[in-house]
């Protein structure tokens, strides 16, 4: 259920996103998603892949600093208000949203939503008992 | 003018009968009252009656800053406690600091020092001197203070910052002299002129200054902001404080107070002593402390001396300004620091091999430190609060082991440079030297 996300410490300056997604270009490994948390001296490089584990592998041989993260996917509705009700539900329960991202795909009418909280058994728990889709992760590598 | 004209333009033969005879006293007392010295001297078979000529000296061992730390804190003293009137301790904090204990009569030395220099800057006892050296602990503000004294100047002892207030006294109390780190008087002179007071019309006579780096384009600076001549004191805590040289009005050198201080130069790798005009480190020994005699202390100020007579007649030996140092640290703010504490405050953040890279600049007038620090395992978390918390911890980490506050800024894994043997750690962009 939960998503190894790939986050990864550059620094902020021109170009330091070029390395990263040359290496994953030559390993083969495919972009599912990706944000980027960034402050002036350095950013957090947040990649879902569809194979984290190769992915990893690849970057720290090439020296990058890249850890696992766990996230979760979950599929809200593709129309106007769709974020919103996901993120009511999340609130209304006291979950402190870490980071989130979306990205769209060939689902007519859907799209999927990434969160990261410190809590993330507690926002599986509270997501499914509002009859929240969560996606597998084999799903979202496959995409 | 000469404070003290008969010491001050001794023949040099005279002069070097003078720094024998206290030379071999001093040795005799070292010996004979400090433990430390009596087992080195002992052990290297080195003893006071072997001192038959001032080349001699390089037969004694010499002594270094870890030496008296070890010492720390009374244990160089060659008097009872109760004949100390005074304690003071280095700037640095790199481990134990240096302590310095002055008896009553080192203090009158010490103040007789700087009273050469300031006579030689042409501070008297008509002058209002403005010292914005720190008082306290470090020996820049007192050191000043008694040789001020002595001249029968009138000193504001206001140490450093509050400059608005520095400004707004010069004015009201007519300051005539002024004393500052080069880098906080061209700060002074531009806060000033900020506030739209030329310093020129302040009626500044003469400016002593010391305790960090500077070039001849700073000093040039500092002349133009003030229209006043700047003269350099050079001098350091192990031995007493400012007033081992000064420079007099031909500014071509300092004049070290050599019936108080015996120079020598030697290269830092053989330790061979070398000679006049040579650069290397400059070697220092009291020749006129009771409290705490220092003998052959390493600076690790790379300088060069020349004997030849000044042109303002005095016999005493110059040094030129220091050109750097023959170990790893750095002056910022006027504070000593060394990359082993850099390292340190990493170890104690938690990075098993902390990779960094310290950066000095000087952007306007002041100085900056920045502490690169490649991110690690240890180091990475998946969140920029998380990162900024290690950034701040890091560079309170740093502060606490140096006194200085400085930004660290996290690098990529094996993006700094890797040394074979000796690491530089120090990129100094302030170009001082």
């Amino acid at each position: 259920m939960k998503i190894k996300q790939l986050s990864i410490f550059l620094q902020n300056r021109m170009g330091s996103l070029a390395k990263p997604l040359e290496v994953l270009t030559v390993a083969n490994v495919n972009i599912r998603a990706m944000c980027m948390a960034d402050t002036s001296e350095f950013g957090i490089l947040r990649l879902v892949v569809d194979d984290p584990e190769k992915g990893k592998e690849a970057l720290e041989e090439n020296n990058f600093l890249v850890k696992i993260t766990e996230i979760i996917g979950v599929e809200m509705n593709d129309t106007p208000g769709g974020l919103t009700t996901v993120l009511e539900i999340i609130k209304d329960n006291l979950i402190d949203l870490e980071y989130l991202y979306a990205f769209t795909h060939d689902k007519a009418g859907k799209a999927i939503l990434l969160l990261h909280s410190d809590d993330i058994d507690k926002l599986i728990d509270v997501l499914t008992k509002n009859n929240i889709t969560i996606v597998s992760a084999e799903e979202v590598y496959n995409l | 003018m000469f404070w003290n004209e008969e010491i001050e333009t001794m023949p040099r033969q005279d002069l070097e009968e003078l720094q024998l005879k206290k030379l071999q006293a001093t040795v005799k007392r070292a010996f004979d009252k400090i433990p430390y010295y009596n087992k080195r001297y002992s052990e290297a078979e080195v003893f006071p009656e072997d001192i038959e000529t001032l080349k001699d000296i390089e037969k004694l061992p010499f002594i270094t800053k870890d030496d008296l730390r070890e010492s720390y804190p009374f244990g160089l003293f060659a008097v009872d406690i109760k004949e100390i009137k005074e304690l003071h301790s280095s700037s640095g904090t790199t481990g134990k600091p240096v302590v310095s204990g002055y008896t009553e009569k080192d203090l009158d030395t010490w103040a007789e020092t700087i009273a050469r220099g300031l006579t030689m800057m042409g501070i008297g006892e008509e002058d209002i001197l403005q010292n914005t050296h720190g008082y306290g602990m470090f020996t820049g503000g007192f050191g000043v203070h008694y040789g001020s004294h002595k001249v029968g100047a009138a000193i504001i002892p206001i140490s450093t910052g509050q400059t608005r207030r520095q400004i707004e006294i010069m004015q009201d109390f007519g300051t005539t002299g002024l004393i500052f780190t080069p880098s906080y008087g061209i700060h002074l002179g531009e806060v000033a002129l900020e506030d739209g007071i030329d310093p020129k019309t302040l009626g500044i006579k003469a400016i002593g200054f010391g305790a960090e780096g500077w070039t001849e384009e700073i000093r040039q600076r500092v002349e133009e902001i003030f229209g006043a001549k700047a003269y350099n004191i050079y001098g350091l805590t192990e031995l007493m404080g400012p007033g081992v040289g000064i420079e007099c009005c031909a500014q071509k050198g300092l004049h070290i107070a050599e019936d108080i201080y015996y120079p020598e130069i030697i290269n830092p790798d053989t330790q061979q002593v070398l000679g006049e005009n040579q650069p290397g480190e400059l070697v220092l020994t009291n020749l006129e402390r009771e409290g705490m005699p220092v003998i052959r202390f390493r600076t690790k100020d790379l300088t060069k001396i020349t004997y030849e007579k000044c042109e303002c007649g005095r016999t005493h030996a110059r040094m030129s300004r220091i050109t750097g140092r023959s170990d790893d640290m750095i002056k910022v703010k006027g504070v000593a620091i060394f990359p082993s504490q850099i390292e340190k405050a990493l170890l104690k953040v938690g990075d098993a091999e902390p990779h960094y890279m310290i950066i000095v600049t000087r952007p306007g007038t002041l100085d900056e430190i920045e502490v690169k620090v490649e991110a690690s395992h240890e180091l990475f978390f998946d969140g920029i609060k998380e990162m900024m918390n290690v950034q701040n911890k890091i560079e309170k980490s740093i502060e606490n082991e140096t006194g200085i506050r400085v930004k660290v800024t996290l690098v990529e894994p094996k993006t700094l440079p890797r040394f074979e043997g000796k690491a530089k750690r120090v990129i100094d962009k302030r170009n001082l030297h």
